[in-house]
C-alpha cells in the first residue's frame, strides 16, 4: 500500500479535470498512432480540441448521436485501433449504456469511454447535464472498467491508464476548476486506490472531486482529536478490494464520499466489500435519489450535502456507531 | 470414391482462404445445404429463428462463397474483408455458413444454443472464433461497420465491409444515424444489405410500423441504393458487383427475400420469424429440401 501523503496547500490551484484528459490525449497520440479521437458535437467542451487540432487525420466528429458514437468506436477498435469517444457523461452512460453493454463490454473491445459533466457540480444546465448515475450502470455491466480521477494530474494519468489498459474503460470528469491536490508525481495505478492522508479511528474514501473534501474534512477532524484516513479510490472498477479491507479492519469505520447517487455508487460498490469481509459501521455521502437543478455549483454541492462539513458530519455518525 | 469421402472433399472446396467467387451453381447448391443445416440444427435444438435465417440464405451463401475476401483458418487474417451480421438472431444461417466456410466444424451446428457449445444464441465474439464484434441488440451493427470503414480508411487499406440488418431493424432509430455518418464520410468501402422479407415478429412491417419508402428513405440518405431480388443468384451477385464498382458513396442492397423461403408451410408467414420447427416438421421440411434428419444430421456429425 502506497502513502501519497498529500497535503493541502493554504491555496490550491484551480484547474478543470477535463483539460488534463485533453492534454493526455495529445500526449498518447504523439506516441501511439493508433490512438483515435470521436466526439459528438462536443469538441471544446470535452477539450478534445486540443488533439483534434494536432492530428486532424485521427479525430472523428460524429454529429449528435451517441449511439452511433459508440459503434463507430467499437468498429474501430476491433480493427485495432484505441478510440476515445467523448461526450457528456449523461449521454455516454444512459443514452448508449446499450451499446456500452452489447457491443464494447460484451465484446470486451478497447473502446475508451470519456464522461464529461459528471456530478452536480456541473450547475446552471440542470438535472438533465448532471450525469449522477453513471458509476451505478457502468459498474454493473461485465467487463468494464472505470475511473473518477479527482483532480487535473489524476485525469491526465487516468486517462494514459486508460489507453494502456486493454479493455473497455469509462472515464468521468466535472465540469468545473476544481483544487489540483496532487502532483505531476503523485503514485497512480488503475485498480488501485490511493491513501492520500493516514488516520486511524476511520477512513474516508473518496473519488472525484469529493477527495478534496474528504482531505478538507480531515482537517477539521483533527481539530476534534479525531484521526481519519483519506483514500482516493479513483478505480470504481475493478475495485481495490484488499485496501478496503485493510482500512475496515485498521480503522474500524468507513465513510464513502461521492458526486453520484447513493444507489449504487462508489458507496454502494465499498460496502458490498466490506459486508461481505470485515463488517464494521458505514455512512455514505452521496445524492440521496433525487435529480438535481440548477444553480451555481458551489451553492448546488452546499445544498445536496456534498461538502466537507457533510462528511465531518458522517464521521461523527459513523464514530458513535462504532463506539456503541 | 465412397459417400462420405466425396462429401469431405466437396466439404473441404468450401474452406479455402481468399474470394472463393464460385459459380452460380455451386453457389446454389451450396445454399441448398445452408437450409438443410438450419433446419437441422433448429431441430436438434428445439430453439431459435427459423423465417430470417432461410431468407437470407441465398444472398449470404453468395456473400460466403461469392464475394468476401477471407480466411476461415485465420479469422484474424490481416487482409480480410469485415462481415457483421446486425440481425443477432439469425444465427442459425451466420453459424452454417461459417462451419460450411469452415470457421468450425459443421458438427457444432448439432450444439446450437447448448450449454456445452460455443454456439450462443445471438452471435458472441467471446465464444465463437470468427465472431468479430458480438450482436443481438438490433439497430447496432451499421454503426459497428461504420467504424471498422473507416479504420480502413485510415489505414489505406482495401478490405470491403459489409453489414446485413433486417428490414424490421430498420425501425431502429441508430440505423438512421449510421446511415447519415457513412454517407457523410463517403465510405463506398461499405455495403449494406437488408434482408427484405416485410415480416417481423409481430406481423408484416408494415402493418407494425411502416418503413416505406425504403430505397427512396436511404437514396435520400445519399446511399447507392441496389434492388435485388434476394433468392436469385445471378441478381444477387450482380448486385454485389455493382456496390463494388460504385465510388463515393455507401451502397446498400435492398435484397427482397420471403421469410421462411424454401420450406413449404414456412413461406411468408411471420409466425415463423421466432420458433424452431418441431422434429416432425423438420422431417417434413428436410423431405422437400431433399434429405432426412437422419441423413443430414449424420452429416454434420461426421465432420
Amino acid at each position: 500500500m502506497s502513502v501519497a501523503t498529500i497535503t493541502l496547500p493554504e491555496k490550491a490551484e484551480m484547474k478543470k479535470t477535463r483539460e488534463g484528459f485533453g492534454r493526455a490525449l495529445v500526449d498518447l497520440g504523439e506516441q501511439d498512432p493508433r490512438i483515435v479521437v470521436l466526439v459528438g458535437d462536443l469538441t471544446e467542451s470535452t477539450m478534445v480540441s486540443f488533439f483534434a487540432e494536432r492530428f486532424p487525420d485521427r479525430f472523428i466528429q460524429v454529429g449528435i448521436a451517441e449511439q452511433n458514437m459508440c459503434g463507430i468506436a467499437a468498429g474501430l477498435a476491433a480493427m485495432g485501433k484505441i478510440p476515445f469517444f467523448a461526450t457528456y457523461g449523461a449521454f455516454a452512460s444512459c443514452r448508449a449504456a446499450d451499446q456500452i453493454r452489447v457491443t464494447v463490454a460484451y465484446t470486451n473491445l478497447n473502446v475508451k469511454i470519456a464522461g464529461a459533466h459528471g456530478g452536480i457540480s456541473v450547475g446552471p444546465d440542470g438535472a438533465t447535464h448532471q450525469a449522477m448515475e453513471e458509476i451505478s450502470i457502468i459498474r454493473s455491466i461485465p467487463n468494464m472498467n472505470m475511473i473518477v480521477p479527482c483532480d487535473y494530474w489524476e485525469t491526465y494519468k487516468a486517462t494514459i491508464a486508460a489507453a494502456r489498459h486493454k479493455g473497455p474503460v469509462y472515464l468521468r470528469f466535472g465540469r468545473e476548476d476544481v483544487p489540483v491536490v496532487t502532483t505531476k508525481e503523485t503514485p497512480f495505478t488503475f485498480g488501485k486506490g490511493e491513501v492520500f492522508a493516514e488516520g486511524k479511528d476511520l477512513t474516508i474514501i473518496a473519488c472525484g472531486v469529493m477527495v478534496y473534501e474528504a482531505l478538507r474534512a480531515r482537517e477539521t477532524l483533527a481539530q476534534s482529536k479525531i484521526s481519519a484516513r483519506v483514500v482516493d479510490l479513483h478505480t470504481v472498477k475493478p475495485l481495490d478490494r484488499a485496501l478496503i479491507e485493510r482500512c475496515a479492519r485498521e480503522t474500524g469505520a468507513i465513510v464513502t464520499a461521492e458526486e453520484h447517487q447513493v444507489n449504487g455508487g462508489l458507496g454502494g460498490a465499498v460496502s458490498e466489500v466490506v459486508v461481505q469481509s470485515v463488517p464494521v459501521p458505514m455512512e455514505l455521502v452521496a445524492v440521496h435519489d433525487r435529480f438535481g437543478q440548477s444553480g451555481k455549483p458551489a451553492e448546488l454541492m452546499d445544498a445536496f450535502g456534498l461538502r466537507a462539513k457533510d462528511i465531518v458530519a458522517a464521521a461523527e455518525r459513523v464514530l458513535k456507531r462504532k463506539r456503541a | 470414391m465412397t459417400p462420405e469421402a466425396a462429401s469431405a472433399s466437396e466439404i473441404e472446396a468450401g474452406h479455402r482462404a481468399g474470394r472463393l467467387q464460385w459459380p452460380i451453381e455451386k453457389l446454389t447448391e451450396k445454399a441448398l445445404q445452408i437450409r438443410r443445416d438450419i433446419i437441422t440444427l433448429l431441430s436438434k435444438s428445439q430453439t431459435g429463428h427459423s423465417g430470417g435465417p432461410l431468407s437470407c440464405a441465398d444472398f449470404g451463401t453468395a456473400l460466403f462463397f461469392h464475394e468476401l475476401n477471407i480466411d476461415p483458418a485465420n479469422p484474424k487474417w490481416p487482409e480480410r474483408d469485415y462481415w457483421h451480421f446486425s440481425i443477432g438472431h439469425v444465427t442459425p444461417v451466420i453459424y452454417s455458413l461459417m462451419a460450411e466456410r469452415g470457421y468450425f466444424p459443421l458438427r457444432d451446428l448439432m450444439k446450437f444454443r447448448a450449454f456445452d457449445g460455443h454456439a450462443q444464441g445471438h452471435p458472441s465474439a467471446h465464444d465463437t472464433a470468427g465472431i468479430e464484434v458480438s450482436a443481438g441488440s438490433l439497430g447496432q451493427g451499421l454503426s459497428v461497420c461504420c467504424g471498422v470503414a473507416m479504420a480502413a480508411r485510415m489505414d489505406q487499406h482495401p478490405r470491403r465491409i459489409y453489414c446485413v440488418m433486417g428490414d424490421g431493424e430498420q425501425q431502429e432509430g441508430q440505423i438512421w444515424e449510421a446511415s447519415m455518418f457513412a454517407a457523410h464520410y463517403k465510405l463506398d468501402n461499405l455495403c449494406g444489405i437488408i434482408d427484405y422479407n416485410r415480416k417481423q415478429i409481430d406481423g408484416d412491417v408494415e402493418d407494425t410500423m411502416g418503413i416505406k419508402p425504403l430505397d427512396a428513405k436511404w437514396r435520400s440518405f445519399n446511399w447507392n441504393v441496389i434492388d435485388c431480388d434476394g433468392h436469385d443468384m445471378k441478381d444477387i451477385l450482380g448486385a454485389f458487383a455493382q456496390a463494388r464498382a460504385h465510388r463515393g458513396q455507401p451502397s446498400v442492397i435492398l435484397a427482397h427475400t420471403v421469410m421462411g423461403k424454401g420450406i413449404s408451410y414456412m413461406a411468408d408467414d411471420y409466425k415463423w420469424h421466432g420458433k424452431p420447427p418441431k422434429p416432425d416438421q423438420a422431417e417434413q421440411a428436410l423431405k422437400e429440401l431433399g434429405t432426412s434428419y437422419a441423413e443430414w444430421s449424420a452429416r454434420l456429425l461426421a465432420h
